[in-house]
């Protein structure tokens, strides 16, 4: 398979009064064309921040980026504009995401006239029906505003918008954290099937781990601006290796009566300002010793396919 | 358990606006014992937060009324108190705690103040004795009492709502009414807050209803669940009912939306349509156009509860009838 996106070493940081905030920190990946990447973590851990900095929204501190072959770590605002045609975002919070004052067709045909696809009206007018249909729009929604709708409608409007100008890669950032579960589970099943349809590749930013099994191929967890652990997505609930996998595993409630073997974390996630060298998840780790807040381990593969950055993986896990 | 703390009878709770009534409550009814944990599970919409607003008596009127019931708490119904009297149940026997910790607390003051205000309020005592109060409870809920000094921006999410509990159990009441409380909590987070809660009300026997819309919380902490659907309960029993036999076709539906950890699925399952607009509810069964077996009769006629045991309560026809075993 081709690779579509390679990110290489990857930082971004931001310049705060408090020091250097380490947001991503030397991340690095490749996504092929057509699957899909999780990127799981809890707040502040970054995977925000990569989604937007892979996407130039923010333009990256060092590293590269490499897609479909390009490199496109820096790009000036002419080739942003062309890039965008083929990379798109549906964010989390459908609304505040739209203009409350544009119509539903004016919102998903916009990208359509920023790029000047259509000479004729009523071309305009049949892809923007055809975009309608293809999330799952009625026709008469056409002419409502962002307000009449609910949640799961909004939302398949941000989806229909990022889908409008056919992109090849698309980065989803929580894109169902804000809805219930049973319009989560519609949404979900839309974004699937339009991979299939259209050839898409997602990178799906969440924290839920169980929409990120069901969604995904390959998972990465992060925590506090690194990788800590990457594989494929069925691998990740089979065997997990890094403590703070384990942990963030364990601690889901799961909606069955046997409660799995709970692993409690102490504390709270630390500072990613001036963040020195050393595990970063050592002050919370159960089998930290004094190494890990010495020396930053490096992500090494532990099986195939398999990488992990802990300096006692072996160890913990008896391999 | 033949003692009774709390027992909500057909509840009705509708909020009037610009000529229209959203039918938020519509006859909810359930009981809880002293020392229980009930489940209240929905989506967006269907109710829970009023219900918990019209046990504390804090409906906002206008546009709310309550329209019709009686909650019944320790013998005496609430809806008949006066203000004065909800005032003194309010905070010293009842206490509620809300979804965003951001937003509760006041951040002008310290924590301790905050804590203290409501010892104060309550009961007898000097500034200095409140003040010693709010620094053990602090503690216990495992914050150092010496942080009593500092602001709500201080604090991180998961210590706010700490901070939180820690009001709300200041007075030692007798029912706790947790409004989503970890929703808006990251997971590691979130099992940190369940495990405090859950010591808490087994230390300070207090009994709680935990308004949620995650069925993973409910097997967590939860005795019994109600499902509501529409400001009713259409489903309601022991942890156990619920998990292992529910026959409702909307918990049906809940539980097979949610991604499963440990079994794959090409697609998940789908509740087709939406919740229905309260201020246009269909006639009959209020879940029938989105039920997958709903039948002429469902249109047009109200269910009836379907008792399948002493604690298994169902509101559907087909609970009864057999027809729901497993489908």
């Amino acid at each position: 398979m081709d690779s579509l996106l390679e990110v290489k070493k990857l930082k971004k940081y931001f310049n705060t009064p408090r020091g250097v905030l380490h947001a991503v920190d030397g991340v690095s990946f490749t996504l092929e064309k057509g699957k899909t990447l999780g990127v799981v973590g809890e707040s502040g851990c970054g995977k925000s921040t990569l989604g937007r900095t892979v996407l130039h929204l923010l333009d990256p501190t060092s590293g590269k980026i490499l897609f479909d072959g390009r490199d496109i770590s820096v790009v000036d605002p002419k080739q942003l504009h062309e890039l965008r045609r083929e990379m798109q975002m549906v964010f989390q919070d459908p609304f505040s995401s739209i203009n409350p004052r544009m119509t539903v067709a004016g919102i998903i045909g916009e990208p359509l006239k920023i790029y000047k696809v259509f000479d004729a009206k009523s071309d305009y007018e049949a892809r923007v029906h055809e975009l309608m249909e293809t999330v799952g729009l009625a026709d008469n929604m056409a002419t409502k505003y962002p307000h009449e709708l609910d949640g799961g409608r909004r939302q398949r409007i941000g989806i229909a918008r990022a889908l409008a100008i056919n992109p090849k890669f698309i980065v989803c950032d929580e894109p169902v954290s804000a809805l219930d579960v049973s319009i989560q589970a519609q949404i979900l099943n839309l974004l699937m099937d339009l991979q299939d349809q259209l050839g898409l590749t997602y990178m799906f930013i969440t924290h839920d781990l169980s929409v990120v099994k069901h969604i995904s191929d390959d998972i990465c967890v992060m925590y506090l601006g690194m990788l800590v652990e990457k594989c494929p997505a069925k691998e990740l609930f089979v065997h997990n290796y890094h403590p703070y996998t384990k942990a963030l595993l364990s601690a889901i409630p799961q909606p069955k009566l046997v409660q799995r073997q709970r692993i409690l974390l102490k504390g709270e996630i630390t500072s990613p300002i001036n963040v020195g060298k050393k595990c970063r998840f050592a002050q919370r780790c159960p089998y930290a010793k004094e190494i890990c807040f010495q020396k930053t381990p490096k992500l090494e593969e532990i099986t195939p396919g398999h990488t992990i950055a802990c300096h006692f993986a072996k160890e913990i896990n008896g391999l | 358990m033949s003692e009774i703390l709390l027992e909500v009878k057909d509840l009705v709770i509708h909020y009037f606006t610009d000529g229209e009534e959203a039918c938020a409550v519509n006859g909810l009814s359930f009981d809880l014992a002293p020392q229980e944990v009930i489940g209240f599970v929905g989506e967006t919409g269907a109710g829970k937060t009023t219900t918990a607003l019209g046990i504390m008596g804090l409906v906002p009127n206008p546009p709310g009324r309550v329209l019709n019931g009686e909650i019944i708490f320790q013998g005496k119904d609430l809806l008949k108190a006066s203000e004065a009297e909800m005032r003194k149940i309010r905070g010293e026997k009842i206490t509620m705690i809300f979804q965003d910790p951001m937003t509760s607390l006041n951040p002008v003051l310290t924590v301790g103040d905050q804590i203290a205000e409501v010892v104060l309020l309550h009961n007898k005592m000097s500034k200095k004795q409140a003040m010693a109060r709010a620094m053990e409870m602090l503690e216990m809920v495992g914050i150092p009492g010496a942080r009593c000094s500092e602001y709500p921006h201080q604090f991180s999410g998961g210590m706010k709502q700490r901070v939180v509990i820690a009001i709300a159990l200041a007075c030692n009441p007798e029912l706790l009414i947790a409004d989503e409380p970890t929703t808006a909590l990251d997971v590691t987070i979130q099992a940190q807050v369940l495990d405090l809660m859950r010591k808490l009300k087994e230390d300070l026997k207090t009994s709680l209803i935990m308004i949620t819309h995650d069925l993973g919380v409910v097997a967590e902490i939860c005795d019994k669940v109600a499902v509501i659907y529409a400001g009713e309960v259409v489903e309601s029993g022991t942890l156990k009912d619920i998990f292992t036999d529910h026959r409702h076709p909307y918990t049906e539906g809940l539980f097979a939306s949610i991604p499963d950890l440990d079994e794959d699925v090409d697609r998940l399952h789908v509740i087709k349509g939406l919740m229905p607009s309260p201020t246009d509810l269909p006639t009959g069964c209020k879940f029938h156009p989105r039920c997958p077996y709903a039948t002429e009769r469902c249109a047009s006629e109200r269910p009836k509860p379907v008792h399948l045991s002493d604690t298994h309560m169902v509101l559907c026809p087909r609970a009864g009838d057999g027809g729901a075993q497993k489908a």
